[in-house]
């Protein structure tokens, strides 16, 4: 059981991580790839670095820094949290537990980019199989998505219909599944009060409901999940103190909206861990 | 505190009612439909006399939830005079969803 999880690797995740570290805290970063800045190639205003810097070059700093502190790193993509009421975040690979979470998982990811897709929101368009998938037992469940986060929602919806197809919507699909998929792309989503046709180029799909669940999970997914408030952006939504309306869970950088700045990332980072250093210290 | 309703009250606690109704469609493994209860039962605490709320389990009340096109929990509907005003969805903050209730 660690003190704390943070999840992601950016500026806000890392500089969490070591001020955890220095409160002698127990902590675990667990990231999945480079973040924003792995595409970022110069820095030009970041403090203290007078020649320019690229993005990944900074973020290799970062975990060497981490690392030298005393920080345990470990490359891996989360696909749930669950508290009940001590926190477990699930892996691809693993499971660790916890006693709080700080999401800093960075901007979150873009959704489907379709005609008629902001007409269905709320009409036949879900972002969570465990809310919504009891409501379409029986139906015809299309899911959009291509990885493990996929699979984690396709379990859960094959507990209500075995009228299952996946659409990859043109991406490579990195998992295997018994449904049937569909490749190309979407072109468009049709239906009259409520989303009923997925449109590809050369095919059109009845359904009675499209689960969204593209790439990886961003902290608006998991906080989606556990009841965190959102905003109308899917930013998470947190308190002074940097955490979101579940006891416990804490948000940091470009996941909460403001300024997507490294300078910012940062700071949030740091501010997070003295409140949850106090936060653990009260448990 | 939030009243709960049924298919056989719905007509008699909703529609029927003289006061705004707040309906919130919700089910007990939707973790952001629990997270939503305390908050509406601050509206009905803020908007005392003004608004009740109701509560239909989606689980038990298929019927309902049939009836009123829920695709997606928590759906919050607000009912005056028997007329469905306003539909919500999701988890949001007290001040959002008064403001998106257009109370
Ligand atoms: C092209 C570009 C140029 C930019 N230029 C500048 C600049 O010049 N100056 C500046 O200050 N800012 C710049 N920015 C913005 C800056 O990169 C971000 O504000 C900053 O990186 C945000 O930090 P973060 O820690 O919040 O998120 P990120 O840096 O995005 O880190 C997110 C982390 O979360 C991890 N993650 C996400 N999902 C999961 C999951 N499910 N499981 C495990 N890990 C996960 C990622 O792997 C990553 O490690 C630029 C951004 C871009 C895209």
């Amino acid at each position: 059981m660690y003190d704390a999880i943070v999840i992601g690797g950016g500026p806000a995740g890392t500089t969490a991580a070591i001020y955890l570290q220095r409160f002698k805290k127990s902590v675990l970063l667990i990231m999945k790839d480079a973040g924003a800045l792995g595409k970022t190639k110069h820095i030009d205003n970041y403090y203290g670095f007078e020649e320019t810097i690229t993005g990944p070059e900074l973020l290799k700093r970062g975990h060497a820094q981490a690392r030298r502190l005393g920080v345990e790193i470990v490359n891996d993509e989360v696909l749930s949290i669950d508290n009940s009421p001590e926190y477990t975040v699930k892996t691809i690979k693993s499971e660790y537990k916890s006693k709080v979470v700080l999401l800093a998982t960075g901007k979150s990811q873009a959704t489907l980019k379709v005609k008629g897709f902001n007409d269905f929101i709320g009409k036949g368009i879900s972002y969570c199989a465990i809310c919504d998938g009891f409501i379409y037992r029986d139906k015809k469940i299309g899911l959009v998505g291509n990885k493990e986060f996929m699979l984690e929602e396709l379990e859960i919806l094959k507990n209500f219909s075995k009228d299952i197809t996946i659409f990859t919507d043109g991406m490579d699909l990195e998992a295997d599944v018994e449904e049937k998929v569909v490749r190309e792309k979407i072109l468009e989503l049709k239906g009259e009060n409520t989303v009923s046709k997925v449109v590809t180029k050369s095919d059109e799909y009845d359904i009675d409901v499209l689960f969204i669940a593209i790439g990886s999970p961003s902290a608006s997914d998991f906080a989606l999940r556990m009841g965190a408030f959102l905003d109308e952006k899917n930013n998470v939504i947190v308190d002074k103190l940097f955490m979101t309306n579940v006891p416990g869970l804490f948000a940091a950088g470009d996941t909460i909206g403001g300024l997507l700045q490294i300078v910012k990332a940062t700071s949030d980072g740091a501010q997070a861990t003295v409140s949850i250093n106090r936060y653990i210290k009260n448990l | 505190m939030p009243i709960k309703v049924t298919t056989e009250t719905f007509k008699k606690d909703v529609l029927e009612s003289e006061v705004p109704v707040i309906v919130d469609f919700w089910a007990q493994w939707c973790r952001p439909c629990l997270m939503l209860a305390p908050v509406l039962e601050e509206v009905e605490k803020d908007l005392a006399g003004k608004v009740i709320v109701a509560k239909v389990n989606v689980d038990e009340e298929g019927y309902l939830a049939n009836q009123y096109r829920i695709s997606s929990i928590p759906t919050v509907l607000l009912f005056e005079n028997g007329q469905l005003k306003t539909q919500v969805i999701g988890l949001m903050r007290k001040e959002d969803l008064i403001k998106r209730l257009g109370l």
